[in-house]
Formats: structure tokens, C-alpha cells, sequence
């Protein structure tokens, strides 16, 4: 960047890892981080909110608390400190989901430390998603399946909650684990899917697949451009 | 028209529905008396923390107390702050903490900082027994609500420990209680006094490595009902109720002349003597009491 064009932004100072820089004003943290030089080979993804890589510890100016959030999806501010977690080693257990039996309470089987929850409610707050991460944890200490499955179904898996649980709980996994058992034994098999599948298998676009495989890229954009879509209305869901 | 509680289930209520929650929140209902589930609750706590200055554990039961406040401002109870809870154990881990606050300004302080995403809990909530409510209610008009006396039935009840202790937070008299017994008579059963009524189950050691404390305490506290000419047990305590009658497996292995006898939940009794056999879960015990009851020529 040119300096004349720097001179026309406005600058802020942000503090990384108790370092002063000037950055310009509109960043996200992680833009922040490397306009200062910082080169990230690991705690960065997708960049947009999604993969949960990029888990990050900020406080404010003139704030006592300690704050967390995707740096991908947080604009810096004047005076913020800055502090990027390049992985959270968290523990996951190893399971045959195919071997678990679904009408033990296998969530306390795998993550007995579940059972710790004082309901303090600082994973809620840690939540970049703004899950209501203590409400899943409980309904998983009652192997509450499906309340874990809807109330944690936007987890990225950023690690915040468990980075800040007095009780060390392995939040996410143990979501994870949840979400598992109710896809796999509870909730309905989709009809239309066997169906494709039994077709699939019956080799009814072997030869449609075969074709494809023959073309150039430049064909292969024609097709894919004049290709059927589904109308789906509005507020519908594929397949109902 | 139906008077509404707010209502703190407890795990063990939504976990074995049949046995605990169907029965509880069907015999109220039969008397009148709506259980309004608190939206969100968390675990109440389990075991009431004895550390003077450990807050933390009492975040967890204030938490359901500010629900209940919640629930009076969006009008899901009409200015009913009295919380009701059937689990013995929920019962005196809320209680306790609800007391420890309410004596003391300065934790309430605390814990209020602390969750500073909710409202402050302003010490207006008071935890209740469902067999207070009855209590309240008036067993003689419980006893007009009655579909099927149970006549000719001997019935030992038996409180443990969380109903009674410590006594400030105890339903009734520690030593000489006799709520269960005025319940059991407005049932229209016999009332069989167990001395061992308050003896302890065993409480944890069913989970851990010494079962058998467990299977001695209800070869004790059964044999002492038997002896006394009970036919069935009842308890208030879901983790008792566990204790007295899924235990009795292990009592047998380690006596072989030890004889079952049913034991069930407060509720399930309750529901039976309401009319409500289908919905009492009597086919969940581990001793099945339907046998007794068909005997006593109160079931077909």
C-alpha cells in the first residue's frame, strides 16, 4: 500500500500480544494481524465464519473482560487487545458409532466430565455462534439427543467453550457424539433418499457418468450451465 | 379452572418419564393443579454444597430460582412464586440454596454479579414439596379426589433423608415425621410404621464400587417393613426409590431367603388411587406391585 493512500485511511492502534500497531480502522482481526506482518500457517481458514479455525481472545478498551470470537468476523477497534489461538487441544474420544447403544446415556459414558456443569454459563458467553452451549450441555447430561442436536446444529467447532469451561468440559465433541447418535438412530430416514440411492446402486447414470468423464472442461461448463435445476417454492424443503 | 405452579422436574423425572414425570404431572393435573415446566432449567445442583464460601455450586440452583421470576414476568404463572418440585433431592439442593441466600446478602451479591446476563435474583422464590402442596391443599380433600380407595392395603412409608435434613429445610418433624403417613391415609390405605423410615439407602454407593452397602441397607429397611406387616413401600426420592427396589436384585444374590416387596414412587401410588392406572407406570418397577394389588382385589 502506498503511503500516500495509508495517510487517507483513517489508523487505529491495536495491541498484539501487548505490541502497539497501526492499522487501519475497519479490519477484521485477522486482516488486522497480518496488515501488521503477522503470517498465519495454522488458527485461520475459510476466512468467512464457517470452518472455526480462527478462534480469537480480544478485550476492548477500558474493559475488564476478556472476550472471544471469530477473527475472520470481528472488526478491530481502537485500543483492542489482541491475541490469536492457533488450536485447542481439546479431548475427543474414539467410538464405533455402529457399537453404541443409543438408549444408555452414551454422552456421559464417553464425557463422564459433563456430569461437572456447574451451569455457570461462561460456554454460552465464550459462543461466537451465540449457541445456548450450557442448555445443550445439560439436556446431554439427561441424553436429551435431540434437544443436543438442534441446540448445538450451528457449532463450527471454534474450541471457545471449552478454552473457557471451569469444568473442562469437551463441549463440541460431545455435541458432536449427539448429533451422531440422533442422525444415525432417531431421526426419520429421508424416503427419496434410499430411493436415489437404490438407483445409484442399480447403475441408472453409470452411463450418464461415463459421458461426463469423457468431456473437455469447456463442454463440461455447457452442460453444467444448461443443467435441470429443481424449483423449490420458497419456505419448502427439498424432498418433503 | 386449573391453578398454575411453576414446576422444576430434575433429571430423574424427564429421564425415566413413566415411573417419575407421567405420574407426577398427571396426578397433579387430576387434582387440579397445572405443572408449569420451567423453560431452560439446568441440573439443580445434586448435592447442596456444605462450603460456606464455595459460590460456584450454588450458581446452578439460583439460575432455576430466576427462571421462575422469569416466568411471573412473561406471565406463564400468575404471580405464583412458589416452586414445585417432586424429586426429593432437587427439592433440597434449591431449598438450601434459595435459604443460603436469603440469609445471606452478600453471597446473593455475588452469585448476582456473577451471572450478569440475567436478571438479579431478587430472594421471592419459595422452593415446595409437591407433599406440601397437598399438605396445604388438605389431605381430607385430597381423600374426596379419590377414585379407588385402596382399601385393605399396608403401606410403609419411608423418607430417607432429603424430605427431613437438615431440619430447617425438612417438610416436617426430623424425628417424628408424619406427612407420608397423613398422605397414605388419605389414599384410603392401612398406615404401616417402618422403623427404619429414615435410616439412610445407601444414597451413592449404588453408583460406585460398593453396591453392597447399598443391597444391606435394603435387605434392612425392607425386611424391617416386612416385619412390621407392610405390603409395599412408598418413597419420595427417585434415587431411594432406585436404592429400594432395583437394588432388591442384589439383596437377593447376597440373601437367598430375602423376600421382594414393591416399592414405588409417591406418584405412582397416587396416580393409581386417582384412577389413573395407566399412567401410574407401574410396569417399570423392578418388584412389580400389580401382583399385590390384583390380590387385594384392587386391579384387574
Amino acid at each position: 500500500m502506498s503511503k500516500e493512500k495509508e495517510n487517507d485511511m483513517k489508523m487505529i492502534t491495536v495491541y498484539i500480544m501487548g505490541k502497539a500497531y497501526k492499522v487501519p480502522f475497519g479490519l477484521t482481526i485477522m486482516k488486522a494481524m497480518e496488515y501488521a506482518g503477522y503470517r498465519f500457517i495454522r488458527g485461520s481458514g475459510c476466512r468467512a465464519g464457517f470452518c472455526g479455525a480462527c478462534a480469537t481472545v480480544y478485550r476492548r478498551k477500558g474493559e475488564y473482560k476478556l472476550r472471544t470470537a471469530l477473527a475472520c468476523q470481528t472488526t478491530v477497534e481502537d485500543g483492542m487487545y489482541l491475541a490469536q489461538l492457533p488450536f485447542v487441544p481439546s479431548n475427543r474420544k474414539e467410538y464405533d458409532i455402529e457399537e453404541l447403544d443409543p438408549k444408555k446415556n452414551v454422552l456421559s459414558e464417553y464425557y463422564p466430565e459433563i456430569n461437572r456443569c456447574v451451569s455457570c454459563n461462561t460456554c454460552t458467553k465464550a459462543c461466537p455462534q451465540e449457541l445456548q452451549v450450557m442448555d445443550y450441555i445439560q439436556a446431554s447430561i439427561r441424553g436429551d439427543y435431540k434437544l443436543v442436536t438442534s441446540l448445538s446444529f450451528d457449532c463450527i467447532q471454534c474450541g471457545l467453550c471449552v478454552v473457557r469451561c471451569p469444568a473442562e468440559i469437551t463441549h463440541y465433541h460431545v455435541a458432536q457424539l449427539a448429533r451422531r447418535l440422533y442422525g444415525k438412530y432417531y431421526s426419520p430416514v429421508p424416503q427419496h433418499l434410499l430411493d436415489r440411492l437404490k438407483e445409484i446402486e442399480e447403475g441408472k447414470f453409470d452411463s450418464e457418468i461415463e459421458e461426463l468423464k469423457k468431456m473437455d472442461a469447456k463442454k463440461l461448463e455447457e452442460v453444467y450451465v444448461a443443467r435441470d435445476i429443481q424449483k423449490i417454492p420458497r419456505g419448502e424443503v427439498a424432498g418433503e | 379452572m386449573m391453578k398454575k405452579f411453576p414446576y422444576y422436574p430434575g433429571c430423574t423425572l424427564k429421564q425415566y418419564p413413566k415411573k417419575f414425570g407421567i405420574p407426577s404431572e398427571e396426578s397433579a393435573r387430576a387434582l387440579g393443579l397445572e405443572m408449569v415446566e420451567i423453560p431452560r432449567w439446568n441440573c439443580c445442583g445434586a448435592v447442596a454444597s456444605l462450603t460456606a464460601d464455595d459460590m460456584m455450586h450454588q450458581v446452578a440452583p439460583i439460575r432455576n430460582l430466576i427462571r421462575v421470576q422469569e416466568m411471573n414476568d412473561e406471565g406463564l404463572v400468575d404471580n405464583e412464586y412458589r416452586l414445585v418440585v417432586f424429586c426429593s433431592m432437587c427439592f433440597n439442593t434449591l431449598k438450601r440454596a434459595n435459604m443460603m441466600v436469603k440469609e445471606n446478602e452478600a453471597a446473593l451479591n455475588t452469585i448476582n454479579e456473577f451471572m450478569d446476563r440475567e436478571q438479579d435474583y431478587k430472594a421471592n422464590v419459595e422452593v415446595v414439596h409437591f407433599l406440601e402442596i397437598l399438605r396445604d391443599m388438605g389431605f381430607y380433600r385430597l381423600e374426596d379426589m379419590i377414585k379407588k380407595p385402596l382399601k385393605g392395603l399396608k403401606i410403609a412409608p419411608y423418607y430417607g433423608c432429603n424430605l427431613l435434613r437438615p431440619k430447617e429445610v425438612g417438610i416436617d418433624n426430623p424425628e417424628a415425621p408424619t406427612i407420608m403417613e397423613n398422605f397414605v391415609e388419605a389414599l384410603g390405605a392401612e398406615v404401616i410404621d417402618n422403623p427404619l423410615k429414615s435410616l439412610c439407602c445407601g444414597s451413592y454407593h449404588t453408583v460406585g464400587g460398593h453396591k453392597d452397602i447399598v443391597a444391606e441397607r435394603t435387605y434392612a429397611i425392607v425386611n424391617a417393613a416386612r416385619k412390621a406387616g407392610a405390603d409395599m413401600m412408598i418413597t419420595a426420592c427417585p434415587l431411594c426409590a432406585f436404592n429400594l427396589d432395583d437394588r432388591q436384585a442384589l439383596t437377593k444374590e447376597l440373601h437367598p431367603e430375602f423376600q421382594h416387596m414393591p416399592v414405588l414412587y409417591f406418584t405412582q401410588i397416587l396416580a393409581f388411587a386417582l384412577g389413573l392406572e395407566d399412567k401410574a407406570g407401574l410396569e417399570e418397577n423392578y418388584v412389580d406391585a400389580r401382583p399385590i394389588l390384583r390380590e387385594k382385589g384392587l386391579m384387574d
